[in-house]
């Protein structure tokens, strides 16, 4: 086994992300799986011959590189970030790059703040930029010291650019790969040197991304597109209620379809497979599928809603506490208010898929997910055979914003194709894909606060919902709390005296799961809306009361003061004819290590249709990797952010999910894109996430600023027009 | 003085008897033709005219029972929405409330099990129930009236080879006075005439099959001609157009603009079978599923008949409809449309369709220019297409989804207007209170 | 057996008249880079070009296509406009995950094709249909202008 860089200052079973490491969220947890080491790579090396310096790096003779990169790309562009990290370290140039998703391998691959093996939660660079830098200089000198010692030189006297080491005293050189055998074979230094800032060619500067080139010719093949021979075409029909059995199912009319090769009946869904994906959804359509709903035939969302305020009167667990918030609150200035977060669906433009082969008691799957671990386990346990026998081919992932860190998709899978003989790819349509997935939890926060001559002096949120991490990451659920529901709400930029903050869990039938912005995206909405409340009524304007309270955080204030200064405030908002009310509005959001600001400029129509006309975003995010990959996560966030405050809801009738595709399921168009403007602060910190925090910090600016606009502060999302109708 | 008023107040009286008159005393859906009503038995081969087409006549008793109940088109009403064929419970918004449909399979509990066959005749003849009370004429009794007595005991006898679903019937949400039932007896009497279809033995059997088909099972006029202040069909302006949920159901008498004399009998012929006639438009709404649980199912022979029939239905001319406008421009920028919101739709949910042109971007089954709805300065049927779509997904088929859920009642009616102002004669000034209102039906 | 002109080549395949081009092209042709993305033509990934001008193929029945040329995007650089856009792409970087990326790029070259100096309305007419989740629509409306330009 090669050597593993130890992720400096994290040890494996030491630290759990709590969304803000920076912010000192740190849970200490133990692993039921420890430190075990997982099966070998299983997958065949990207090229066949040449050398494995550690888990990231291979060098073969002819000079390809292969990266294996633990984090996985679905468009976040750490394909290319970590690829920089490894190459400026190792001095090759980034076009002689081959790089590969990393195989199911916890010891090697896991998250140094999940520990479990996954992207997300906006880590990849805060985790793995030292690692891999530090692999990267790793195998650099092990190829230098192979080079000195053919040549009979002092290891110093040696440089390197761009995969050739020179000694310039002699004019000799050698290409990485002529030395790749001799450098395997040494044995990895313990300390090495990483690359003064001053240095870098690679970090920091706005490379061209990787994935880029073919993505742009429909080269690339994402899980969806996975062609093997002999391979069979699924699609499959879950119980539309929630938690609802096939009762009874005619397979004759799917059979009667041409290219329809069997029908695949399970407890809880049917599928057809075909020659075809067409012939697939033919044969699933010709089908009268008799449903037994189950319990949640009465499922509706007005129930949902009020069983989650009824949990929400309760007592939480205590998250955090500073003093004695409650007796303050019980006397003065105080004011409270409640904010309300719909079920929301990722509806990633590549919808769940997964292709499978079950054969001779192994399994090998083909699919893009966030978890590749999760998926081996989660297949091994479907068909009662040990994770080792399970091969995952992990893709380039169509939008993931979470969905992909869940392996229903791969297990649905799995049990269809344990029926199947040979591969069969399983596509869900869209509807599928809407009506069938795990949602981001409904969450209910409640807040109250107590003002003295325009200060907080006394804190108090409780937050309500249903647990991701509990089933996730159970480790990381701790004395009843929810480590990423309360994210953003333990620990807050502002000064606000006294502190209680509490988390209830309230699970209903509804499964949940991650979605792009987290936790933070429910606490900062509604400390962001509530601080708007209190600024309104105490006739403050909302920039200068949270400057205010931001007269020690200098990191805070920067992204606040810079964004304000670009967006103009107290300028009046721009003329649009979408809406005659205009309004302006802002938040600050401090998580995933990094602090933005958000101003968004709106306008509402007399009906109370709101347009975003204007979106300024100020971002103090620590080192950058690369500011061009940077600038268009905030904007992606940003967008994702846009259509979560504007459209965003998953609801519930009957048990079933009302949504279904992009008709109902609305999501932002180009035409509704509001000009976005990035600024960034510049900052030598710990590098911070970037993938979330433009979500977080775009729905409570839009919410402030239609608040603005219309003197009616909105406390469920996602914006109901009839209560900003003109007259409302 | 006294004399004058006496005279006027005659004169009003006069008036309203005559209106009153006019109303009650409608002439019969198909004596437009004139020529003599004769028995059936006295027609030549007169028992052709009802039952199956001749090619289906030796088929098993079954099928030829579901094909009396297709040509009926019994489905669409007594099924709701994403519910069990035949098991009823769909909505239908009335002015004074909502009525559910029964469930007419044959659940001896919640549906039409126990009932005998004279029952059934006295209740699709006449509209009243085995337990003696009376039907809204919301079920077309006036129409189904003419069904001859083997055809109503054929779908019986199809509605009875069913598998009861046990569904109980839901009841009308109907406010004094209109939950009176026993009104519909006096209603029944002015407007039901009770009356077996009788051909008319001047015309050939192509025509009186057609007239069957078209005035006592396919109860068209229920939908297409106007009706009066009784609710009752006003036979003076027969099939000049109706509504029909909220849709307008479109003049189907020879005028050439307002009505379909423009249309050749195939076009007729494709739009009744398949629901799409090309550069026509496509059956939408209520007419979809007549075409699709009815009409679709008919033999090619009994589309021929229906339109020999309604070829012969005197033209009115309907001031609502405007001779149809041209192809619209391929580009997108139009100086004329000042409508912001709705071409954003336009661009966002329908372009990848119905293409800038109008003219259909993938299939013509979604033109927009030169069709109807979209010359409708009303925009009902528009926005009703907007609201509900139309079709399945998945099927093949061209198909448009609702676009109710996700957006406003503002943006739907800036749609609908932005629609009929770029691809119709005359734009459409539809509002978000009227679109609501079409959200109800 | 339907037969087909795409990217210049003849190809032949064995499929019902009704099934979408869509699926033709992908799991017939094994051509991929069309995308599957909501099958209701609200989405536009599955953009492709029938004798120039961009068409939703997942509502495309195969046996309409008829004798017009399909253009994918696995062809569309051998058109000048295709070409241009797949550059404005990747000099301003405005792919992410990209599975939207072939229907925003077959529409973007199909709206160059026919109006070489495209302004925001004009863009908004030809790209808002073309659904992105991550959000490149800045660099979408950037990159359309960028090849204008060039």
């Amino acid at each position: 086994m090669p050597p593993v860089p130890e992720s400096e200052g994290l040890t494996r079973r030491a630290v759990l992300y709590g969304g803000a490491v920076t912010a000192g969220l740190m849970i200490a947890i133990d692993f039921p799986w420890g430190a075990a080491r997982a099966a070998p790579v299983s997958n065949p090396e990207p090229v066949a011959t040449g050398q494995r310096f550690n888990a990231y790096i291979h060098i073969a003779p002819d000079d390809r590189i292969t990266f294996t990169l633990p984090a996985v790309e679905m468009g976040q562009g750490v394909y290319t970030s970590q690829a920089q990290c490894i190459a400026d370290e190792l001095d090759v140039a980034l076009d002689k790059v081959i790089a590969a998703h990393a195989p199911p391998d916890q010891a090697n691959y896991g998250n140094p703040i999940f520990v479990v093996q996954a992207t997300g939660g906006s880590t990849t660079t805060m985790a793995w930029s030292g690692p891999l830098r530090k692999a990267g200089a790793t195998a650099r000198a092990m190829l230098v010291a192979a080079a000195a010692a053919r040549w009979q030189v002092d290891a110093a006297s040696l440089t390197t650019e761009n995969g050739v080491i020179a000694h310039a005293p002699s004019g000799r050189s050698l290409r990485y790969g002529e030395v790749a055998n001799a450098a395997a074979s040494l044995k990895p230094p313990t300390e090495v040197t990483l690359k003064d800032p001053s240095r870098f060619r690679l970090i920091g500067k706005p490379v061209h991304r990787i994935d880029t080139p073919d993505k742009a010719i429909g080269k690339t093949v994402y899980g969806i597109d996975v062609m093997l021979p002999g391979m069979r075409f699924a699609t499959l029909r879950s119980s539309p209620v929630l938690g609802g059995k096939v009762a009874k199912v005619d397979q004759a009319p799917a059979l009667a379809v041409p290219g329809v090769r069997q029908v695949v009946v399970l407890d809880d869904l049917v599928a057809v497979v075909a020659d075809n994906s067409w012939a697939a959804m033919q044969g699933l359509n010709a089908l009268a599928i008799d449903w037994a709903p189950g319990a949640n035939a009465e499922l509706d969302q007005a129930q949902l809603w009020s069983g989650l305020e009824k949990a929400s009167q309760g007592q939480g667990a205590v998250a955090k506490k500073e003093g004695d918030a409650l007796a303050k609150l019980k006397q003065g200035t105080v004011f409270e208010e409640s904010y309300e977060l719909p079920y929301l669906a990722h509806a990633p433009m590549e919808m769940t898929n997964c292709t499978v082969h079950v054969q001779g008691g192994a399994c090998e799957v083909w699919t893009g997910t966030q978890v590749p671990g999760f998926a081996q386990t989660g297949a091994a346990k479907v068909l009662g055979i040990a994770p080792e026998k399970v091969t995952v081919n992990n893709h380039l992932i169509g939008g993931g914003f979470g969905r992909r860190l869940e392996v229903d998709g791969v297990i649905k899978a799995v049990r269809i194709a344990a029926h199947v003989d040979g591969p069969v790819k399983v596509i869900w349509s869209r509807e599928e894909d809407i009506r069938q997935q795990l949602y981001r939890p409904l969450y209910h926060e409640r807040l109250k606060a107590r003002v003295e001559d325009g200060r907080i002096t006394a804190w108090h949120h409780r937050v309500t919902g249903g647990s991701v991490m509990a089933h996730w990451l159970p480790p990381a659920f701790n004395d009843g709390i929810d480590s990423d529901a309360v994210d953003g709400a333990a620990e807050v930029p502002y000064a606000v005296g006294d502190r209680l903050v509490e988390y209830i869990r309230h699970e209903s039938a509804v499964p949940v799961q991650f979605l792009r912005g987290v936790g933070p995206n429910g606490t900062i909405f509604a400390m962001e809306c509530f601080i708007d409340l209190i600024a309104n009524k105490t006739g403050t304007d909302p920039l200068a009361f949270r400057r205010r309270l931001l007269e020690k955080n200098p990191r805070a204030l920067g992204a606040l003061n810079l964004a304000a200064e670009k967006a103009g405030w107290g300028t009046a908002p721009p003329a649009s004819p979408f809406g005659a009310r205009r309004g302006r509005g802002i938040a600050l959001m401090n998580a995933f290590g990094s602090y933005l600001a958000a101003i968004a400029d709106v306008a509402v129509a007399d009906q109370g249709d709101v347009r975003v006309t204007r979106l300024v975003i100020a971002a103090d995010a620590g080192k950058i990797v690369n500011p061009n990959i940077f600038e268009a996560q905030i904007q992606g966030g940003a967008t994702f952010g846009l259509s979560a405050v504007l459209f965003g809801k998953i609801t519930f009738a009957g048990g079933r999910v009302e949504q279904g595709n992009f008709n109902d399921y609305r999501v932002l168009r180009i035409d509704e894109m509001p000009a976005i403007e990035v600024h960034i602060v510049p900052s030598n910190e710990n590098s911070g996430g970037i993938g979330e925090p433009g979500t977080v910090v775009t729905q409570p600016a839009v919410a402030n600023a239609v608040f603005a606009a219309t003197g009616v502060q909105l406390k469920r999302m996602p914006i109901d027009r009839a209560l900003i109708a003109k007259g409302a | 003085m006294r004399r004058t008023l006496l005279l006027l107040a005659g004169a009003i009286l006069v008036l309203i008897a005559a209106i009153i008159g006019r109303m009650v005393f409608q002439p019969g859906p198909y004596s437009f033709a004139g020529g003599t009503e004769v028995d059936l038995a006295s027609y030549p081969n007169g028992a052709a005219l009802t039952g199956v087409p001749a090619e289906l006549a030796s088929t098993d008793p079954r099928a030829r029972a579901e094909y009396v109940t297709r040509m009926a088109d019994c489905e669409a009403c007594h099924t709701a929405k994403g519910g069990k064929p035949f098991a009823g419970g769909r909505p239908f918004v009335l002015p004074f409330g909502t009525i559910y449909t029964p469930n007419i399979t044959p659940d001896p509990e919640t549906g039409i099990g126990k009932w005998t066959d004279a029952q059934f005749l006295k209740a699709v003849h006449q509209g009243i129930a085995p337990d003696g009370t009376r039907f809204y004429p919301a079920f077309p009794y006036a129409s189904y009236t003419m069904l001859t007595d083997a055809d109503v005991l054929a779908i019986k006898s199809y509605l009875f080879s069913l598998p009861p679903v046990k569904q109980a019937n839901k009841s009308n949400t109907f406010g004094f006075p209109f939950n009176q039932r026993w009104l519909m007896g006096i209603w029944s009497s002015f407007f039901n005439s009770d009356r077996r279809f009788r051909p008319i033995r001047e015309r050939d059997a192509a025509w009186n099959r057609g007239a069957y088909l078209v005035e006592a099972a396919g109860h068209c006029g229920e939908c297409h001609t106007p009706r009066n202040l009784m609710q009752a069909m006003d036979q003076h302006n027969k099939f000049a157009g109706g509504q029909a949920e909220g849709w307008n159901a479109y003049n189907i008498t020879g005028d050439r603009t307002s009505g379909i004399g423009g249309w050749s009998d195939a076009e007729i012929a494709a739009y009744l079978s398949t629901g799409h006639a090309p550069g026509r438009g496509v059956a939408s709404g209520p007419m979809s599923e007549a075409v699709g649980l009815s009409l679709s199912k008919l033999t090619p022979s009994d589309i021929a008949a229906i339109v020999t029939y309604l070829r012969t239905v005197p033209a009115i001319r309907s001031d609502r409809l405007p001779q149809p406008a041209g192809p619209a421009p391929a580009s997108p920028k139009l100086a004329s449309i000042d409508n912001p919101v709705g071409k954003r739709m336009f661009e966002g949910n329908c372009a990848s369709c119905h293409a800038w042109t109008g003219a259909g971007a993938i299939f013509d089954e979604a033109r927009l220019t030169g069709v109807r709805s979209v010359n409708d300065p009303t925009a009902a049927n528009v926005a009703s297409m907007i609201l509900n779509g139309a079709g399945q997904p998945g099927t093949g088929r061209p198909y448009m989804p609702s676009f109710a859920a996700a957006y406003s009642d503002a943006e739907v009616a800036a749609v609908a207007n932005y629609v009929t102002a770029r691809f119709g004669a005359k734009g459409s000034s539809i509002t978000p209170k009227e679109v609501a209102e079409l959200r109800r039906n | 057996m339907l037969e087909f002109t795409i990217n210049g080549e003849k190809h032949q395949a064995d499929v019902p008249p009704d099934m979408p081009l869509l699926w033709v092209l992908r799991d017939v042709l094994g051509m991929t880079g069309t995308k599957f993305g909501c099958g209701i033509a609200q989405c536009g990934a599955c953009t492709v070009h029938l004798d120039g001008v961009a068409v939703r193929s997942c509502q495309l029945p195969a046996g309409r296509v008829g004798d017009r040329a399909i253009t994918t995007i696995e062809g569309v650089g051998n058109t000048p406009a295709g070409a241009k856009i797949q550059k404005a792409w990747i000099d301003l970087e405005v792919i992410q995950c990209g599975y939207c990326q072939p229907g925003q790029i077959m529409s973007a070259a199909a709206l160059l094709a026919s109006n070489p100096a495209p302004d925001d309305s004009d863009i908004d007419a030809a790209m808002a249909g073309n659904i992105c989740r991550c959000g490149t629509y800045v660099r979408i409306r950037e990159g359309i202008k960028h090849a204008a330009r060039s």
